[in-house]
């Protein structure tokens, strides 16, 4: 049976629910909260600072250290263990891989810029949500960065396209499933994550790609509002 | 002809195209790509002229050449003393460079400045890798006893400072404080306690408010509203 309508009531190209906030952390150099639909992802940024073990330092520029952790009882499964996993490893790698294109870190060799990002609660899309949150609170870190990264999950549930598959879509167990996340950056359409779990043609990839396109302004303009509201917020 | 899209002194967060036109001129914190200028950070854009340039709101501090800042001593070597600038980077005091006084070969260097002594200081040199050196020698340039130190956004030192230092006189004058900023974002105050929080309650309001125009008045309102604190001595 074809997967005709979404379960949730959305559009084949509606993404659920989106909220972000800039500034939630005080005590850190730069923070932001990012929730699309029940996935909530907080990003703390830290630096840039010294650096060590030292011989992690570059002397031509900064790096770029992520971290990704769910917190325990942040998915509707089994109780996430606390401490990283070969799945949590993987995701912190490649945000780190998604967000570095548009940073410039060449002002603070021999130091560290620090991503936490934090899951209270997730369901699907958590990297996703994660490099948004990170690329916010990047930006409130001051941090010199060409453009911001957008990113959500595409996918192709029993032969229809859809964009930001849910738990249940991405689960989906009455026909195949292509799970793709997409991390863009939005002003000038270049790819910096591209990730893909089931099978797709390419025809429809580059289908999505397009649609991706669409999506992505529009959560850059969320992006972009929760930015410049944290300076506004003292005029009222 | 150019087309400027944003307002002068409204938020570009980065990406954002600020304009678009090769007769506008992409100045600090902003790039060209194509026809058009495009924020690098998010900051506040300034329109001036043919220029269009971004002041940063947020970030931490960078060691700059000629930088008077509060440094607090991390460790005390053979030869001078390692401060603590408040960014990624630590500085270097030479015993040269540290007191006018004459220091005997082997003295005990903790006699002068002993770890966590907090002192103000002046950049003489960054390399290209972020090696710092300072030195103690200027007018102004001390060990800070007493008082207290607090931090602040760096990029708001400016506007605690204000024009020709109008702002920090202002507070000096409301409290009875004895104040020095550092460009690190490092303030030394030092007075009567109530009045210490007072100066404090103050800079925390410029802080938040540093992007606002009219910051002044508001400060001297604060400062008249809440009043100065005396002990009966």
């Amino acid at each position: 049976m074809p997967y005709n309508e979404r379960i949730d009531g959305r559009k084949f190209d509606e993404t659920r629910e989106i909220e972000a906030k800039v500034g939630v952390i005080a005590r850190a150099d730069g923070s932001a909260m990012f929730k699309i639909g029940n996935t909530w992802a907080y990003a703390a940024v830290y630096g840039p600072r010294n650096l060590h073990p030292k011989f992690l330092q570059d002397p031509q520029k900064g790096i770029l250290r992520c971290n990704y952790n769910m917190m325990p009882f942040s998915s509707s499964g089994e109780r996430v263990r606390p401490g990283g996993s070969r799945r949590s490893k993987e995701i912190s790698l490649v945000t780190g891989k998604a967000l570095l294109p548009v940073l410039n870190l060449d002002e603070y060799p021999n130091s560290v810029v620090d991503v936490f990002i934090e899951l209270p609660q997730t369901e699907a899309g958590s990297r996703c949500a994660g490099i948004c949150a990170a690329s916010m609170a990047l930006a409130d870190a001051g941090l010199e960065m060409k453009d911001l990264v957008c990113a959500v999950s595409f996918g192709k549930v029993d032969g229809s396209l859809l964009v930001d598959l849910d738990y249940s879509e991405e689960s989906y167990k009455d026909g195949p499933v292509a799970d793709i996340p997409i991390a863009m950056m939005p002003n000038s359409g270049k790819i910096t994550l591209l990730q893909m779990d089931g099978e797709i043609r390419k025809e429809e990839l580059m289908e999505l790609i397009e649609k991706a396109k669409k999506v992505m302004a529009d959560i850059y303009e969320v992006q972009k509002k929760a930015l410049k509201e944290k300076y506004h917020e003292v005029e009222i | 002809m150019s087309k400027i899209i944003v307002q002068d002194k409204s938020i570009a967060v980065p990406g954002e195209t600020l304009a678009v036109g090769m007769d506008m001129l992409p100045g600090s914190g902003t790039y060209r790509e194509g026809e058009s200028i495009k924020a690098n950070r998010l900051g506040l854009a300034v329109i001036d002229g043919r220029t269009i340039k971004l002041i940063p709101l947020s970030g931490r501090y960078i060691p700059k050449t000629g930088d008077t800042i509060i440094c607090k001593v991390i460790d005390v070597s053979f030869s001078g003393w390692r401060l603590d600038t408040n960014s990624a980077y630590s500085a270097m005091m030479s015993m040269k460079d540290a007191t006018s006084e004459f220091i005997a070969r082997g003295a005990n260097l903790t006699q002068y400045y002993d770890l966590g002594d907090y002192v103000m200081c002046k950049i003489v040199n960054v390399t290209s890798q972020k090696l710092v050196d300072v030195t103690m020698k200027g007018p102004g340039l001390r060990k800070l006893r007493g008082g207290r130190v607090i931090e602040v956004d760096p990029n708001k030192v400016p506007r605690i400072i204000g024009k020709q230092g109008s702002m920090v006189i202002m507070i000096k004058d409301a409290t009875k404080c004895n104040i020095s900023v550092g460009q690190n974002g490092l303030v030394w105050i030092d007075g009567e306690p109530l009045n210490e929080l007072l100066a404090i309650q103050a800079m925390r309001k410029i802080e938040r408010e540093s992007h606002l125009s009219g910051l002044t008045d508001k400060i001297k309102d604060f400062l008249e509203k809440n009043g100065v604190h005396r002990t009966n001595v």
